[in-house]
This record gives structure tokens, C-alpha cells and sequence, in this order.
């Protein structure tokens, strides 16, 4: 920051240095969130740090891969990422698409390639890069106008790609995180109309699921002869607005009858619907769903589906106000949260230091969000803009959605805390999102394309 | 175009901003102000492990133990460990199938899950015991572990120490802040139940850590908030355990109940209630096969006739109804009642067992010949008072001092469900006989020698002539003298044991006549054949009318005469004279309480009337009807071979009174009012047609129903 004009061929120069602290900050609080869930007091846990054996020793390992590859990063030249934006996406989508051949069954999902040393690359995880990086190339292009709908669309389908491919490999919340590119997109000039559209699309699918079909239709009805009632005058003179009223309202209508039973018998898994119908409150009939048909053979002797998010919320409501103490968490003990050092490691943090640890932890996400906004809006180059924003809204989403289900506001998805979260694939995607951002940040002077 | 823009990051910020404070919200809401998942987080990861202190014991005046604890062993399995178990050995030691086996299994599984431990085979026998731990490697996942029960090395008192059961959701309900949980052991019956609280001792709660298999992983925060269990504290009685094992001896065979009470202190020396049962039958194994069998007899040996039992007194009521009229000052002991063999002053003559003129001269010989005629004579006087205007209110004060002598209401022993028993209310009569305008004492006559509604237990009995005994005050009967290690509140419950309750104004040398009069009574009258080596002693014999059949035996007496340490009341259901059967079993109990021993004449009677059946026909008939022969074996009560005999289960029955109309001398009283007072110790008999002259009375319609439904089943 201040060393700017200090030595013109340091790698540190221009470089955001409180980005890089609070990055090394999270880092080590991940650690410190795997080693009190797999803390053991019968065993010698100062001498198991180094063994390579336990999650918070080989998180530790891969901090040290990632700090390599982020020193990696910072000493290249940003012109390699404008350079390389096209190929890395298409190398990332045919990865992903090899999964579906040489891939790896892990936790029911296959899409994770096992690589040397029994580590496994997840090339979604990946993608989110390469996405970025592309997207940021696309609407950087000096012939690129964002105002058009083309470009939207274009954009859009850059962005679906992979989020499709995810799913066909049942990876539901990385293929939710794609939609965080909205962020971007918005930034360059998406018309706010779209973001109000699909608001209200999301307003009528939770009440699709909230409220009996034909308590909604009368509504919807009712709602759209208000209108026309209200702007009886206008309509007079445009015949071409009622049937656009008319329109919408079928489009409405259609999504509450066909598509939302649709996707939830459909093309969600039985689980799935379930947990979003927990989330309102209501149970999924499971005999309703198409998927689940398939003879799965999981279902038998399973956990109640809100097993999760129950003890979950139990761990992090038991911390109270300033928590049990480090290493002192019951829950966290106990064991009593399935998957907790992956996607469910906030839960240990809100046991052991109560809304006091959380409140400071979320301070700590929200300061490093509105930091890299910062950043963004100090782009001379719309590539570097473009991915800062796509950076800001992986994060956010990530984030809000992680924390989200621990505390039983979002349904369960597998989504990481990002630099938090135990995993190699997690932690190196963050990394290296950040770092080119931070390399990209460096140069901001220059004006990429 | 970025200036175009610009404006939108700051939006993101706001929407990132709100979504925070969401999230920021819901932390608050679920950390900050929901206490429930602090709680559900503590009954997810703590485990309560409830540390039992050892139950207090209860000894005798010499101190030695009436009950004790010893270990027995329970054999406990872990579901989910018991894998490779050797089956067919397993199930060849405990004598069970296969299908026996698997069904435990899920019993066990659905009680405590798969991986905590739960009770295969409870009190296991020395010998499985030793064939277990044999064996016990071949049965991986099992195990056995130690649990503290009850024993009685005297096999005695069943009924006065009661027993201790698992807790059942009743009892948790009426117990909640107790700290009771389901599986916990609680005194049910006797003192067990009444001193609860200091027998059990304070619990000890040690606390673990679980994980979400429910296995332990170590003690919660270091043990620094687990408390000690503190034992039990014992009970000194002022029991004495060699008269309790004779009264139950004589009683055996028989249906009825002694009670030995010290008049000084108001200590019961011994309780007996037969038919009774080991206690041992109540702890460990047999426990299930006896409580059936138990609770299922129609002679019910689990019921505490010593408190529970209400019987006619009979003639033992006469030397309070002198009292009476002394405290009165209606007569004096010297008046005199001309009597020639019956009572005729209320129309219908009573008779009485002696025609000789001068027989009740004066209180003292009306007494040693306990001369009907007399007590009825005197108690008309009590009633028919001058002093309270009506027949009513001369009754309420005779009442009151029939309340006073500690009949007709709860003497407050220290065991749990005491019969009050009966001096029945004004209530009853106008009902039965109209306005009190209109009755007097001709109408209620025989409540003057016992009769009629009144009805006592042999407790009562015993207390009044500790009264007698003391000349005008009585010590509440009671068990415990103290309490080891008493604190305030012990000193709260026991204060009333160690007052002096004084009843009358009469003057000792009133008493003295009285006694004199009970005294003449085991010199020349009816119990003169009956001795206590060494010691002068007085006595009342009674033979009481009842519905149930054949006159009940009653003898009450208290001993030395001049400084009495030992009054008891005795009862024999229809055995007959009083004199008779209750007689020498009194005898024998003061001659053991107050020479510690009995001579070898003694011992020859004492093993002779233990022999003596007198279980009434209708219980034997009962037995013989539901092919039950085996239960009419008396219990062996210094038998260490255990239980034989109790493998039985069976349906009970109801009694239909009956009365036996010849061998009465006062037939009149019940046959005028048949209504049977409440009478406990209910002998079943079907009203079958019968040779011999019983009339059956008012069959309860509801009751023979059943009997009926019963033998239709069977």
C-alpha cells in the first residue's frame, strides 16, 4: 500500500497486505476449529500436529501448499490470467466432464479426481476460478456492451455450464454458488428489473411451498384483477399491457401448479425436497418423488433428515453468550455434529466462544468482504472489477449460505466455510481466488484486457 | 462505464450488510436468548451416573441387625458388543431357549439402546454366579456387575420392616422433587417406606462426558461437579428380634396377630401378623415369583393385621368401660351389680357366663369374672348420664373417652397405612335408628362389652393396656427409638414418641382396683391356668362375636403387676375361646420378653401350639377349591431353603360372610343387626349349600360375579 513507489520489482508492491493478514487470520482459525473438533485429550495432540495424520494436522500442510502457491501467484504476471481466461475455462469444464469417466465416488457425489498421494481434486471447486476469470475476460472485451440482453445471456450461459455440470455430478451447492456471479453481472449493468424479477420468482416459489395451491391461485387471481381494476385508465389506451398482465399471471400460475412440483419431484433428490420443506416448516412426502424411486438403498436406518441442522443448532445455541471455552465444547466432544469439521466447523466456534466468538468471527468475514469491495471499486481495468466483484460474491455466498444452515436459516447444502472449512480443494480454490485478486490488485495501475 | 456504475457497489455492501445483521439476529436469537438448547445440549453430552449409598440398617434393642445389605450380582449385556456369543452354553447355564434369548435381547435393546448396558439376568444365584464368570469369556459383550439388596438374617418382622421395589411412574409422579428416576429402588411398605428418607441416604451424582454413540469419554469438567453419596443412616428399634421370631412361631397356622409393646416407652417389642412371609422371598429372584403369590392368597400374608386388623373386642373392653364410668364418677369401685346369669334391663335378656349370686359385687370381682351384665349395666350409665341431658351427648362423651384410650382413631405408629379401625359415629346410629331423640343406650348395648360396631386393632388393644399398665398415660406405640447421627428433623418426627399422652384423672388407686380385677383374672379367673414363670401378671381374655365364622380369640395382658414392662394383645380369628388359643400365646410372649427365655415346660407348649391348625374352614376351602393345597403350608420362618412352595398364581377371591348362629352366647346382638362392621381379614368362602348351619349373609353382587368369571376361566 504504502510501498508503492519503494522497489519497482518486488513482488510486494501494490500488494494488500490486510488482505493477505486476514486471510493467514482465517487460516489459523480453521485450524484451530478442526483441532477442537478432533481434539483428543487421551492422546498427545502437541506431537500429532506435525504427523500428517489427523485433519488439523494435514489442514496444516495444505495451509503450506496454499501459502506456496499464493507466493506463486503474486510473483507472476497479471497478464497471464486475461491471457489464459479462455483456455483454463475450457480445460475446467473438460475436466469436469472427465469426472463423469475417471471419477471418484466420495460422500455420494461423484466428482472428485483422484490425484497423486491420496489427495482428490474436485474439479467443480476449481471451476469457480476459471468461471470468474472468464466471465471477468468476457465483459472486459472492449466490444462487449452490458447493457444488452445478448451479453446477459452469453454471460449467463458461461456461468450455467458448470453449475449444470455440478449437478449432474449431485453437487447441488457448488452448483448454487455459480449464482453468486449475479453480483459481477449486476456491478457491469444488469438492469436491476432482472434481480427484482427473480426476487419475486423466489418470493413465489417459498410461498408455492408455504401455502395450498389453491389458496395461492386465488391470491395470484386476485392480485392480478387488482391491477388491471387499479389501471383500468392506461390499459384503455395499451390493449398489448392487459395481456402482458395476463401473461405474467399464467407464467405464475404455471410455476406454483406444474414447475415448482415439477423440480421438487423431479429434479431434486427426495433429501433435498425434504430439507427445503423443513425449512418452512412442512414435511415432503417422499413418495412423490420420481428420483428417490431409484433404488438408492441409503434410506434405510438413516437419521431424521433435520438431524444435521438440529444438532447443529444445539451446539451453537449451548455456547450462549461467551461460550464454553476452547476445547471445552460438549457437543463438540460428544461428536454430536455429523460433518463438523467440513461443512458444519462454525458450529465448534459457536460453542466454544458463544455469540461473543460468532459476532467477532462474522466482524472478521464482513471486514475482508467489504475490504475486496474496496478493492474492486479501485480497478482501473474492468477485467480486475469484474473478478473482484465475482471473488466478493463467492465469498458472500459461501459464507451466508454455510452459516446460514448451521443456524437453521437455509437448507442443508454441502457448501464450505471458506478458509475455515477442513479440505486441500476448498482451501487452494479460496487461496487462489484471492491471491489473483491480490496480484490482479497490484497492477491495478495497468489497464488489462 | 465503471462511473456508470458506480453507485451499484455500494448497494452490494448494503445487501451484504443486511444479510449479516440476518445472520448476526439469528445468533443472538438462538445463543442469546433461547435457553433450551443449553439444555438439550446437556442431556446430548452429560451423562448423570447416580452413585447409590448403602441403605441404612435396622437393628433390634440389642442391637443386632433385623435387615442388612449384601451384593448380589445382575448379569448386564451391551447390545451392540455381543457379537460371537456362545449361545447354547449361555443359555444351558441360565435354563432358558433360544427364543428366550433373542426375546431378552430386544427387551433389553428397546429399554437402553444398543450400546448401553442393560440387565440380561437379574440377582443371579451363587452357583450361576460361579458358572458365569467361569464362562464368561465365551459371551463377549456381557458382563456382571454388582447390585446392593436387602437381606434378613433373621428371617423375620416381614410386615413391620417392609420392602423395598422399583420405583413405578406413580410414585415418581407423587415423588418428583425427590430425585427419583425410573429404576430407582424406594421402601414400599413398613418402616422401609415410613423412614424413607433417612434409610436412603443422599445419592451421589457423578457426571460424564458421552459422545453421540453414548459412549463415555471421561469425566465432565474433571469431576469438579460431582457429589458424594453419603449412606443411609441406621434405625435402633426397640425391637426384640427373639419374642418377634416366637410370636410369629405360635401364630403359625393361624390367622390373627400379637403385638408386644413396652408400657415405659411406648417401644413395640414385637409385631407378628399371620399368616406372614420370609421377607428374604421379597429381595432378589424369588421377589417375582413370591409378590404373586402374595398379594394373590386369600388369606393375604402380605397384610399387616396388627395395625390393619379390626376385630370385636370383645370382653378386653371391659376394663375401659370401667374406667369410663370411674372417670365419671358414675360408680365406685365398690358398686355392685345383682346378676343371676343375664341382663334384662333393655327387654330381650343378655346372657352371661355366670349364675352365682355375688359374682359382681364390686368392680373388681365383676372384672376377674368379667361379668356381662355389669359392663352393660355400667355402660347404659355412661350413656344415659344425667349430666348431658340425652342419650346423644352422653354418648359423644363416651366416645371421647373411647378416643382418648387411643380406639377408634390412628395412634400415629411410625408404619404407613394404620387402621383407625372403629367407635362408630352418632352419625350411624340416628341413621340407623332415626332421630337421638329417640334412642338410648338399650339401642347400642353391647358396645359396652366390645361388640356391636366397635372394633379395634390389635395394636390399639396392646396400647390401652400399656395405659392400664401405667396407670393413665401411654407412650405413642412406635418402632424407632433413635435415629443414628439425628439431626433436628429426625428429633421433629420422633418428638411425639417421647411425649407422654395422659388420658385420665383417674387416681392410681383406681387403676390399682382395675388391675386387681385383671390380676384376679390370672389367679382365679378366666386365664388362671395360664402362668408366666416369676412374675405376677394381669389379663382379659375375650371371645368376640363376628360374621366370619367361628369367635375370635382375644387375650390382652400386661406384666410384672406392680412395675410393668411388657403389655400385649393378642388375636386369633375364630379359634374360639379367648383363653383358649390368645391366651398362652400372651403368656409365652411375656414370659420370653421378661425372663429372656422360656423353661422347658414352656418350650414343649410353644412347640406344641405352633403345631395347632386353626386356619378357618372357608380359607381351606378356598385352598382345596382352587387346588392351592400347598399354600396351606406354613412358612418356615428359620428355613434357609427358600420357595418351594411359591411358584403359584392364582385369582382372588371374595368372602361371603357367615355366621355361626349356635356357639353364640349374645346371638341376638348380630343377628338383630346383621350389618357386619368392616371386618378385614375377609376368609372367601362360596356360599355353597351346606350341612352345617351357616347363613350366608348379603352376598356383595359385584364380587360374586366375579368369582364366577374366575371359575369359569379356570
Amino acid at each position: 500500500m504504502s510501498t508503492d513507489k519503494l522497489n519497482q520489482n518486488n513482488f510486494s508492491k501494490g500488494t494488500d497486505f490486510a488482505v493477505i493478514l486476514l486471510y493467514f487470520i482465517m487460516v489459523a482459525i480453521g485450524i484451530l476449529c478442526i483441532f477442537m473438533v478432533e481434539y483428543n485429550p487421551s492422546a498427545n495432540w502437541s506431537s500429532s500436529f506435525i504427523t500428517g495424520k489427523n485433519n488439523y494436522s494435514k489442514q496444516i500442510y495444505f495451509a503450506i501448499f496454499c501459502a506456496f502457491v499464493g507466493i506463486f501467484i503474486l510473483l507472476m504476471d497479471s497478464k497471464v490470467f486475461t491471457a489464459l481466461a479462455n483456455i483454463l475455462y475450457g480445460g475446467g469444464i473438460l475436466l469436469m466432464i472427465a469426472t463423469f469417466v475417471i471419477g471418484k465416488n466420495i460422500n455420494g457425489s461423484k466428482s472428485w479426481i483422484p490425484i497423486a498421494g491420496g489427495f482428490n481434486l474436485q474439479p467443480a471447486e476449481i471451476c469457480k476460478i476459471f468461471t470468474a476469470l472468464i466471465l471477468a475476460k468476457f465483459i472486459s472485451r472492449p466490444e462487449t456492451d452490458f447493457t444488452k440482453l445478448k451479453n446477459h445471456l452469453i454471460a449467463g450461459a458461461m456461468i450455467a455450464l458448470p453449475a449444470i455440470l455440478s449437478i449432474a455430478q449431485h453437487e447441488m451447492g457448488l452448483a448454487l454458488v455459480y449464482s453468486a456471479f449475479i453480483f459481477a453481472m449486476y456491478r457491469e449493468g444488469l438492469p436491476p428489473a432482472i434481480l427484482i424479477v427473480l426476487l419475486s420468482f423466489a418470493v413465489l416459489v417459498i410461498a408455492t411451498l408455504l401455502l395450498e395451491p389453491t389458496v395461492l391461485a386465488i391470491i395470484l387471481t386476485a392480485i392480478a384483477v387488482l391491477f388491471i381494476a387499479s389501471m383500468v385508465k392506461r390499459f384503455k389506451k395499451n390493449r398489448n399491457s392487459i395481456l402482458i398482465v395476463l401473461s405474467i399471471w399464467a407464467i405464475c400460475f404455471g410455476t406454483v401448479r406444474f414447475a415448482v412440483p415439477y423440480i421438487f419431484n423431479n429434479v431434486f433428490e427426495c433429501y433435498q425436497s425434504t430439507r427445503i420443506y423443513s425449512m418452512v416448516g412442512k414435511e415432503y412426502d417422499c413418495s412423490a418423488n420420481k428420483k428417490s424411486a431409484s433404488p438408492s438403498g441409503k434410506s434405510h436406518g438413516k437419521k431424521p433428515d433435520d438431524y444435521n441442522v438440529k444438532q447443529s443448532k444445539i451446539a451453537i445455541g449451548s455456547g450462549g453468550f461467551s461460550g464454553r471455552g476452547f476445547l471445552k465444547g460438549t457437543q463438540t466432544r460428544g461428536k454430536y455434529v455429523p460433518e463438523q469439521h467440513t461443512d458444519f466447523i462454525f458450529t465448534s466456534l459457536g460453542e466454544a466462544f458463544g455469540f461473543i466468538g460468532t459476532a467477532i468471527f462474522l466482524g472478521l468475514y464482513l471486514f475482508f468482504l467489504f475490504r475486496l469491495i474496496r478493492i474492486a471499486e479501485r480497478q482501473r481495468s474492468t477485467f480486475s472489477r469484474v473478478y473482484a466483484y465475482s471473488v466478493v460474491g463467492i465469498f458472500f455466498f459461501h459464507i451466508a449460505v454455510n452459516i446460514s444452515m448451521t443456524i437453521g436459516l437455509f437448507p442443508v447444502v454441502g457448501i464450505p466455510l471458506p478458509l475455515i472449512s477442513y479440505g486441500g480443494s476448498s482451501l487452494l480454490t479460496f487461496t487462489v481466488l484471492v491471491f489473483i485478486l491480490l496480484r490482479l490488485d497490484a497492477d491495478r495501475q495497468m489497464v488489462l484486457r | 462505464m465503471a462511473l456508470y456504475n458506480s453507485n451499484r457497489g455500494g448497494i452490494i455492501q448494503i445487501i451484504i450488510g443486511v444479510i449479516f445483521l440476518i445472520l448476526i439476529g439469528q445468533l443472538i436469537n438462538i445463543q442469546i436468548f433461547s435457553t433450551k438448547y443449553t439444555l438439550a445440549a446437556d442431556n446430548n453430552a452429560i451423562y448423570r451416573k447416580i452413585i447409590y449409598p448403602d441403605r441404612g440398617i435396622i437393628y433390634d434393642h440389642k442391637k443386632r441387625a433385623l435387615l442388612e445389605n449384601t451384593i448380589s450380582y445382575d448379569l448386564v449385556v451391551i447390545p451392540n458388543e455381543a457379537k460371537g456369543v456362545d449361545t447354547t452354553t449361555l443359555c444351558e447355564i441360565l435354563k432358558i431357549s433360544k427364543e428366550e434369548y433373542v426375546k431378552r435381547m430386544i427387551e433389553v435393546i428397546v429399554k437402553n439402546s444398543r450400546v448401553k448396558a442393560g440387565v440380561f439376568e437379574p440377582f443371579l444365584s451363587t452357583e450361576l454366579y460361579a458358572q458365569l464368570t467361569e464362562n464368561l469369556y465365551r459371551f463377549p459383550g456381557f458382563s456382571l456387575t454388582e447390585r446392593s439388596i436387602r437381606s434378613y438374617p433373621y428371617n423375620t418382622a416381614a410386615h413391620v420392616l417392609g420392602y423395598v421395589a422399583e420405583v413405578d411412574v406413580n410414585f415418581l409422579q407423587k415423588h418428583g422433587e425427590e430425585g427419583y428416576e425410573m429404576g430407582d429402588y424406594a421402601g414400599m411398605t413398613g418402616l422401609e417406606k415410613q423412614y424413607e428418607e433417612v434409610l436412603m441416604g443422599q445419592r451421589g451424582v457423578k457426571r460424564f462426558l458421552r459422545d453421540n454413540k453414548g459412549k463415555i469419554q471421561g469425566a465432565f469438567e474433571k469431576g469438579q461437579f460431582d457429589t458424594l453419596a453419603i449412606a443411609g443412616r441406621n434405625l435402633y428399634t426397640g425391637m426384640d428380634v427373639e419374642v418377634q421370631q416366637l410370636a410369629e412361631k405360635l401364630l403359625t397356622n393361624k390367622v390373627g396377630s400379637a403385638v408386644v409393646i413396652n408400657p415405659k416407652t411406648g417401644s413395640i417389642i414385637a409385631m407378628a401378623s399371620s399368616p406372614g412371609y420370609n421377607p428374604n422371598l421379597l429381595t432378589g429372584s424369588q421377589r417375582r415369583k413370591t409378590i404373586g403369590r402374595l398379594l394373590l392368597d386369600t388369606a393375604r400374608p402380605i397384610y399387616n393385621r396388627a395395625i390393619k386388623g379390626q376385630y370385636p373386642p370383645g370382653s378386653t373392653f371391659k376394663p375401659m368401660g370401667a374406667l369410663i364410668a370411674l372417670d365419671e364418677g358414675l360408680i365406685t369401685p365398690s358398686y355392685g351389680y345383682n346378676c343371676f346369669g343375664s341382663y334384662g334391663a333393655c327387654g330381650d335378656p343378655r346372657k352371661c357366663e355366670h349364675h352365682n349370686a355375688g359374682h359382681a359385687a364390686n368392680l373388681q370381682l365383676a372384672l376377674a369374672n368379667s361379668c356381662n351384665s355389669y359392663f352393660l349395666q355400667v355402660f347404659r350409665m355412661a350413656i344415659d348420664n344425667p349430666k348431658y341431658h340425652n342419650a346423644k351427648l352422653g354418648y359423644l362423651k363416651w366416645k371421647e373417652y373411647v378416643n382418648s384410650f387411643g380406639l377408634g382413631r390412628k395412634l400415629g405408629i411410625d408404619l404407613p397405612s394404620e387402621n383407625k379401625a372403629s367407635i362408630p359415629d352418632t352419625a350411624r346410629y340416628n341413621k340407623d335408628f332415626g332421630n337421638p331423640k329417640f334412642w338410648n343406650s338399650c339401642y347400642m348395648l353391647t358396645l359396652g362389652i366390645g361388640q356391636d360396631r366397635m372394633t379395634a386393632t390389635p395394636l390399639q388393644l396392646a396400647n390401652a393396656m400399656a395405659l392400664i399398665a401405667n396407670e393413665g398415660y401411654y407412650y405413642t406405640p412406635h418402632f424407632v427409638d433413635s435415629v443414628e447421627e439425628e439431626d433436628e428433623n429426625d428429633k421433629q418426627i420422633l418428638a411425639k414418641y417421647r411425649t407422654k399422652q395422659e388420658v385420665t384423672k383417674i387416681s392410681s388407686d383406681i387403676f390399682k382396683i382395675i388391675k386387681e380385677g385383671m390380676h384376679d383374672v390370672t389367679v382365679y379367673g378366666t386365664a388362671a391356668f395360664i402362668k408366666v414363670p416369676g412374675h405376677e401378671y394381669c389379663a382379659k381374655t375375650g371371645t368376640a362375636q363376628n360374621p366370619h365364622g367361628k369367635n375370635h380369640s382375644l387375650f390382652v395382658c400386661f406384666a410384672p403387676k406392680d412395675n410393668p414392662k411388657v403389655a400385649v394383645a393378642v388375636v386369633v380369628e375364630n379359634a374360639g375361646f379367648g383363653a383358649t388359643w390368645a391366651g398362652p400365646i400372651g403368656g409365652l410372649l411375656m414370659e420370653k420378653y421378661l425372663n429372656d427365655t422360656l423353661t422347658p415346660e414352656s418350650k414343649l407348649k410353644a412347640d406344641n401350639l405352633s403345631k395347632v391348625d386353626l386356619l378357618p374352614q372357608a380359607i381351606k376351602d378356598w385352598y382345596v377349591r382352587n387346588n392351592k393345597s400347598s399354600y396351606m403350608a406354613p412358612i418356615e420362618y428359620n428355613n434357609d431353603e427358600l420357595g418351594d412352595v411359591w411358584d403359584m398364581e392364582m385369582l382372588p377371591g371374595e368372602a361371603i360372610p357367615k355366621i355361626k348362629k349356635a356357639d353364640s352366647p349374645l346371638t341376638k346382638v348380630d343377628t338383630a343387626k346383621p350389618t357386619a362392621p368392616v371386618t378385614p381379614p375377609a376368609p372367601p368362602a362360596q356360599p355353597k349349600p351346606n350341612k352345617e348351619s351357616h347363613v350366608p349373609q348379603k352376598p356383595k353382587k359385584k364380587k360374586a360375579k366375579t368369582i364366577d368369571n374366575v371359575n369359569r376361566q379356570a
